[in-house]
């Protein structure tokens, strides 16, 4: 294969040549990535979902004994382009304090965001992932529970004398505080 | 870095790989026309990029297909301009395949010994427009949707295999998910794929024969590095711009509206560059189209393969150029006429406005509080009453009606109209033309109906003309009264506005000086019965009734004059007439606030 180098005298235009096929070429590669990469973060722009208060339940399907009871969320879910109104959305344990007041937690464990369970025999709640267990007011209850904090509680309250209604929101898993997702 | 690049290079010898690339030998300097073959590796180079990133936002379903490219282009960060890229891009490479492909033959390149190359250039032909043919499909709108359609059913009159091959490809009898996951792994996965095994093969031929000349030599030789890489630098950023000034002026690329196998697409087209074998089908006669669509084809495709054979022949290279001017001469040609009879063709025409009407509907609706249902966006369209009511009131009703002078569509029906045109019904102005003694009986009310010489007629052309002042203004409160019955959503404003009024009117209504409730029932007022009530006139519930069975004593009873009970003997099911109504009192979704 004949090998051809400059001629010193062309050394000043070779290197304009050189910079520029090299630019010329970085800039029409650019543009393609550039515009990728701006769809590939749209995720990025999402704000933190939240449904406003949600009717769960009526309070005489909670037990009086004050056991929880796990029950679906139902709100309009937004999956990207679709949107489809009354589909669980989540669950929540309700735990009946009075006929004045019920407590609700959201299911998820706050350690790696399984389904936690609540285990009537043990009076606690109990991960089936890590075996975090936490109490009745959501509390971590062993100590070498791997959850970072308590179950995440939510804003319940009675109307009507019957409905219970939620605000119903998810946290990030795995960390101290609270952070909407 | 020195000791590190030494390190990398002993265990992978790339400095040698890289030298022999960037220092191929450039035979009489660099120039120009050896251009094409870079800014088309350039362009695949695009491709694939641009592919990748759709690929992580589309899903290929046909519930989800539209929906998820309909959410690239409107939702997404920059989506719009990421699909104009690929779109464009896709079109600039059909066109540099010829440009490369001309180049290549009028310098001689695909002689001896360089025919296994030219004809790997040829496969890459072809698996590039299968991209473009299979890639057509993917949004899953009407337009892709009924051109890939024509496609595959062309594919099937292949002889023997033809039928099988269909079934095969659309992964059924019909079209459906398994078209989109199959032509979505040809597209995005194989044909890629094959393309750069054959780029690899195409490269590696062409560096070992070496670049063919274009002779004589305008200078001495030399390297490819940097003056012909400048050269395909500005090449590839010439093409980037006419790719950018497209995917701008157009805001990246077309999105029709939703795939509808149950709804007539006429301006079904193919991509631009497949014009000329839609219009080459058009010559073909039932039967024969075997010869249009399959022999001709491969027969100048046989002939394209044969340019390094016949290129031996003394006149052989001669023989190539014109061979392959005059194909290009006549697919232009073929192209010109198919557009050229399109822009002549009125029906083609109406038929691009009503899919640009619907596209741009459609996206309305997605992005309507409601938003797409998990049933797909063609269930938007569907339950659409701006969209529907037209085709409905067409279909339906203009046989008789007509709605604004025309079938509703823009076309005329066969026959006159032999009963009322049914734009802005209920409204004021509607009511307002109806007690009018030179209206009441033109075509535009009741001139074409045996109601012609109905007591209703008679009223206004007989009694109206002499009517008081006062009784004329009487008559203005009733008239605004009974089109308030109707709820129209165009007239909310007034009617909330002129409450007194319409309080006053309705006293009109069922007063005797009016003379209404002879004939017709309104609210406490119950001794008429000969003409429709006009308690709700006009509202949503009234008008379905009213269209489900107009001879119900409620309306005209056994006075009424040829409209079928639409609903009553089922020529329309329930959601059709809703759709009607809904459209004739103009209540639809309006994407600034209105509802």
């Amino acid at each position: 294969m004949a090998k051809s180098h400059p001629h010193p005298q062309n050394s000043r235009r070779n290197f304009f040549v050189k910079a520029g096929a090299i630019a010329i070429g970085a800039v029409t590669m650019l543009v393609p990535a550039v515009s990728g990469l701006l769809v590939l973060l749209n995720p990025l722009r999402r704000k933190a979902a939240t449904t406003g208060a949600v009717r769960v339940a009526s309070l005489k399907a909670l037990p009086e004994t004050g056991e929880p009871r796990k029950f679906p969320v139902l709100a309009t879910k937004v999956d990207a382009w679709t949107r489809t109104p009354n589909v669980p959305v989540g669950a929540v344990y309700l735990w009946r304090i009075s006929d004045k007041e019920v407590r609700a937690f959201n299911v998820v464990c706050p350690h790696a965001g399984c389904f936690v369970d609540f285990q009537a025999a043990k009076n606690h709640y109990h991960c089936p992932c890590h075996d975090s267990t936490f109490a009745l007011d959501g509390k971590v209850l062993d100590p070498k529970s791997p959850s970072p904090r308590a179950l995440d509680e939510l804003t319940a309250e009675i109307r009507n004398g019957d409905e219970i209604w939620v605000n119903f929101q998810n946290y990030r898993a795995g960390v101290k505080e609270q952070v909407r997702v | 870095m020195k000791a590190m690049l030494d390190w990398l290079d002993h265990r992978t010898g790339y400095k040698k790989l890289l030298h022999e690339s960037l220092f191929e030998n450039v035979p009489g300097g660099a120039r120009w026309r050896y251009v094409w073959g870079s800014t088309l590796t350039f362009c695949f180079a695009v491709q694939v990029i641009t592919g990748l990133f759709l690929w992580l936002a589309y899903s290929p379903s046909s519930q989800t297909a539209w929906e998820s490219v309909y959410f690239i282009q409107h939702e997404m960060w920059g989506g719009w301009f990421l699909r104009g890229l690929h779109h464009y891009t896709a079109q600039a490479m059909t066109v540099l395949l010829v440009l490369h492909l001309m180049q290549v033959v009028i310098d001689g390149a695909y002689k001896a010994p360089r025919e296994v190359n030219f004809w790997f250039g040829v496969v890459l032909l072809l698996l590039v427009l299968s991209l473009s043919l299979t890639g057509y499909l993917l949004p899953w709108d009407q337009k892709g949707y009924w051109a890939t359609k024509v496609a595959t059913n062309i594919a099937a009159i292949t002889p023997v295999i033809g039928p099988s091959l269909q079934q095969i490809v659309i992964g059924g009898s019909d079209y459906g998910h398994p078209t989109l996951t199959r032509f979505f792994a040809l597209h995005a996965g194989v044909i890629p794929g094959a393309i750069i095994a054959f780029i690899v093969a195409h490269i590696y031929l062409f560096r070992r024969h070496g670049l063919t000349p274009k002779l004589p030599k305008k200078k001495p030789d030399a390297a490819f590095w940097p003056d012909q890489v400048f050269c395909d630098a500005v090449a590839c950023l010439a093409v980037l711009a006419a790719v950018l000034f497209f995917v701008v002026r157009y805001h990246g690329a077309e999105l029709g509206a939703p795939a509808d196998p149950s709804e007539q697409f006429s301006a079904a087209r193919p991509e631009w560059y497949f014009l000329f074998l839609f219009q080459l089908l058009k010559y073909f006669p039932g039967g024969t189209e075997i010869w249009g669509a399959i022999v001709l084809p491969t027969l100048l495709l046989l002939v394209l393969a044969a340019l390094p054979v016949l290129g031996k022949w003394k006149l052989g290279h001669r023989f190539n150029v014109g061979f392959l001017w005059a194909m290009l001469a006549g697919v232009a040609l073929l192209t010109w006429l198919a557009v050229n009879e399109d822009r002549g063709n009125p029906d083609y025409l109406a038929a691009v406005r009503t899919a640009e009407r619907e596209a741009e509907r459609v996206v309305a609706l997605a992005q309507a509080p409601t938003g797409i249902p998990v049933t797909g966006a063609v269930t938007l369209l569907r339950g659409d009453p701006l969209t529907q009511g037209p085709k409905l009131f067409a279909r339906n009703c203009a046989s008789c009606h007509r709605f604004g002078g025309d079938d509703a569509l823009g076309g005329q029906p066969k026959d006159p109209p032999s009963a009322s045109d049914l734009k802005g019904f209920a409204s004021r102005e509607w009511l307002t033309g109806l007690f009018d003694a030179r209206q009441v009986d033109s075509p535009h009310y009741f001139g074409g109906s045996k109601h012609k010489d109905g007591k209703m007629v008679k009223f206004v052309k007989e009694e109206v003309p002499n009517f008081s002042a006062a009784d004329r203004e009487q008559l203005g409160k009733a008239i605004i009264a009974l089109s308030a019955e109707a709820g129209l959503k165009a007239q909310a404003e007034f009617d909330a506005r002129d409450a007194a009024i319409v309080a006053d009117g309705r006293k009109q209504i069922a007063s005797d000086a009016m003379n209404c409730t002879t004939c017709h029932q309104y609210r406490e007022a119950n001794d008429g019965g000969e003409g429709p009530s006009l308690t709700g006139y006009g509202s949503r519930e009234w008008l379905t009734s009213f269209i489900s069975n107009p001879a119900h004593e409620r309306f005209y009873g056994p006075r009424n004059d040829r409209m079928p009970a639409f609903g009553a003997e089922k020529q329309l099911t329930e959601q059709e007439i809703g759709l009607i109504a809904d459209w004739l009192r103009g209540d639809w979704y309006e994407a600034d606030g209105k509802n």
